[in-house]
């Protein structure tokens, strides 16, 4: 963890130091409200890459862009066969697992930057830190972790997109990020990499607040501050439709 | 038409969760089953957090039953004072039953025992339907009725402190339906069932309660326990969705009037075998699941 922080500091030094190539990352929306309506979003990630003196190199740096979620502790438990019936048998726990990792870029990671860079900057699915829980083999802790990414990506939480990122004459990039309608609310960051020769040349983060509006807020509001209004209200819904459909259709039957 | 649900967290089709409501209420006022058991597991593979199906479909049977018991109350077929007890009964038995659920969630195997409970839940309902149904058919001879029939089984006989019950035409010991009504509650609050299918049979066969109201009241305590659940979820697991539950209660509540109203129109007999059979090969699916490799051998439980 120190290693990786003063890895951090090192590369930031580098950054600032050198008169390299500068981003000017922007999003498309700076907050996503979740609605009755919500299906999903797309959000937009775009900007430009300043050269110094205007001019673009021969060979141009390449953009990465990362959504990322907030991160939350989670317990993951592992089914196996045990009487020949499949039930719970094994657990494990990661302290800081993020809702949400979209990774979008002009090739894939491995191709741009090298390993360490990569696990500095946690780029790609496989360079997330998961803090997992201490005290558990590191076999069991790899068998856990590829099971996570796995069963987040089924969900859409997880992506990487190689060919997400387009370049225009090396200076406008754009990616679009796919969130599905299933993401945890919060404050998201947008990370902009701009890299070259296997290295982070400059970076840039935006913040990006998902969160319920309008009635779905209400409702969660009411579920979580006042249960015992909000399980009346429950009850007293279901009454009264089961109410009026006895009274109309005594009626007409 | 989509919508999002905002306790479950996730968009659904409105139109496909209406038409189930339908289709459960349907069943309901044709066959006087709750249809939980088929809303919970059918919600549960749409994939709607498990504990938010189970809470939701209890508010769903909470108006289900409105209708049924306001008729059946009206004729009086209700014994309201036996129905309190069971209802008390079942308030302590919900409660009991989301202690029982931490605990169970807590060890990990709340999945396996829920699992467990709904293939002994559906195979016993399921045996019980295609019995009448096949009697109805002429398929089998009825079973033979007891030569001499006990007021009530020997245990509840044996329980102290009688009480009687008028409408039930019973001398009973009020300890009887408390226990009733507590097992009701455990299986609403972890199934999401109503659990009409345990209360019937043993209000005629341990209680000796006359036929006349045991229908009633057993819809009646199915209210008062489903509301009550519902109550014990918003306040313990808060996964009460009510943008789900009135959904399904659009649907539901329409579809138990005209299931009511298919039972007089068409004889039922072939209806109920085929229902007998589905919840059978459901529950069999259910069986195999527990022994096949489960699609998802990892599960994630947030800890914040």
């Amino acid at each position: 963890m120190i290693a990786r922080l003063v890895l951090a500091l090192l590369a930031f030094a580098t950054l600032t130091g050198a008169a390299g190539p500068k981003l000017v990352p922007d999003v498309s929306s700076r907050a996503i409200e979740i609605r009755y309506s919500f299906t999903g979003a797309e959000l937009l990630l775009f900007g430009a890459v300043v050269y110094p003196g205007g001019r673009v190199p021969e060979t141009p740096a390449d953009v990465l862009v990362v959504l990322k979620g907030p991160t939350e502790p989670i317990l993951m438990r592992e089914k196996q066969k045990i009487a020949g019936i499949w039930m719970n048998a094994d657990s494990h726990r990661f302290r800081s697992v993020p809702g949400f990792y979209a990774l979008a870029s002009a090739k894939p990671v491995g191709e741009l930057v090298d390993e360490r860079t990569a696990a500095i900057y946690e780029l790609g699915l496989a360079n997330l830190s998961l803090s997992p829980g201490a005290g558990s083999e590191p076999e069991k802790q790899q068998r856990f972790e590829a099971g996570l990414i796995d069963l987040k990506t089924r969900l859409g939480l997880y992506s990487e997109q190689p060919g997400g990122v387009e370049v225009t004459d090396g200076v406008l990039y754009r990616a679009t990020i796919a969130i599905p309608s299933r993401v945890p609310v919060g404050t998201y960051t947008a990370e902009t990499f701009l890299v070259a020769d296997g290295r982070v040349l400059a970076a840039a983060t935006r913040d990006i607040e998902i969160g319920k509006s309008g009635f779905e807020r209400f409702v969660t509001l009411a579920a979580e501050r006042q249960p015992l209004l909000y399980g009346l209200a429950a009850v007293l819904i279901s009454l009264t439709l089961g109410w009026i459909a006895a009274a109309f259709f005594k009626k007409r039957v | 038409m989509d919508i999002y649900l905002p306790i479950a967290g996730m968009s659904v089709d409105a139109l496909l969760i209406v038409a189930l409501g339908l289709l459960v209420g349907i069943l309901s006022g044709l066959f006087g089953v709750g249809g939980g058991f088929l809303t919970t597991p059918f919600l549960i593979f749409y994939g709607i957090p498990p504990t938010v199906a189970v809470a939701s479909a209890t508010t769903q049977i909470t108006g289900a039953s409105v209708s049924g018991a306001a008729v059946h109350y009206r004729k009086g077929g209700v014994d309201l004072p036996m129905a309190a007890i069971m209802i008390a009964g079942g308030l302590v038995g919900s409660l009991g039953g989301a202690a029982l659920f931490r605990l169970l969630q807590a060890s990990g195997q709340a999945d396996l025992v829920i699992g467990f409970l709904y293939v002994i839940m559906l195979g016993a309902i399921g045996a019980l339907m295609l019995r009448d149904a096949l009697v109805a058919l002429h398929v089998i001879a009825p079973p033979a009725k007891p030569k001499s029939r006990r007021r009530h089984h020997k245990w509840i006989a044996a329980l102290p402190l009688r009480w009687r019950f008028y409408a039930s035409g019973l001398y009973l010991s009020p300890l009887a339906p408390l226990g009733l009504g507590a097992v009701a509650g455990v299986l609403t609050v972890l199934l999401g069932v109503g659990g009409g299918f345990i209360l019937v049979p043993a209000m005629i066969y341990l209680f000796g309660m006359a036929a006349r109201v045991v229908v009633g009241t057993s819809l009646v305590v199915i209210l008062g326990v489903s509301a009550a659940t519902t109550l014990v979820h918003a306040l313990t697991t808060q996964a009460v969705d009510i943008v789900l539950a009135t959904l399904l209660l659009l649907g539901s509540v329409v579809g138990a009037q005209y299931g009511a109203v298919l039972t007089h129109r068409l004889k039922p007999d072939l209806l109920r075998l085929a229902l007998a059979v589905m919840i059978l090969l459901v529950a069999l699916r259910m069986i195999l699941g527990l022994a096949w490799q489960p699609d998802e051998i990892f599960t994630l439980r947030s800890l914040a």
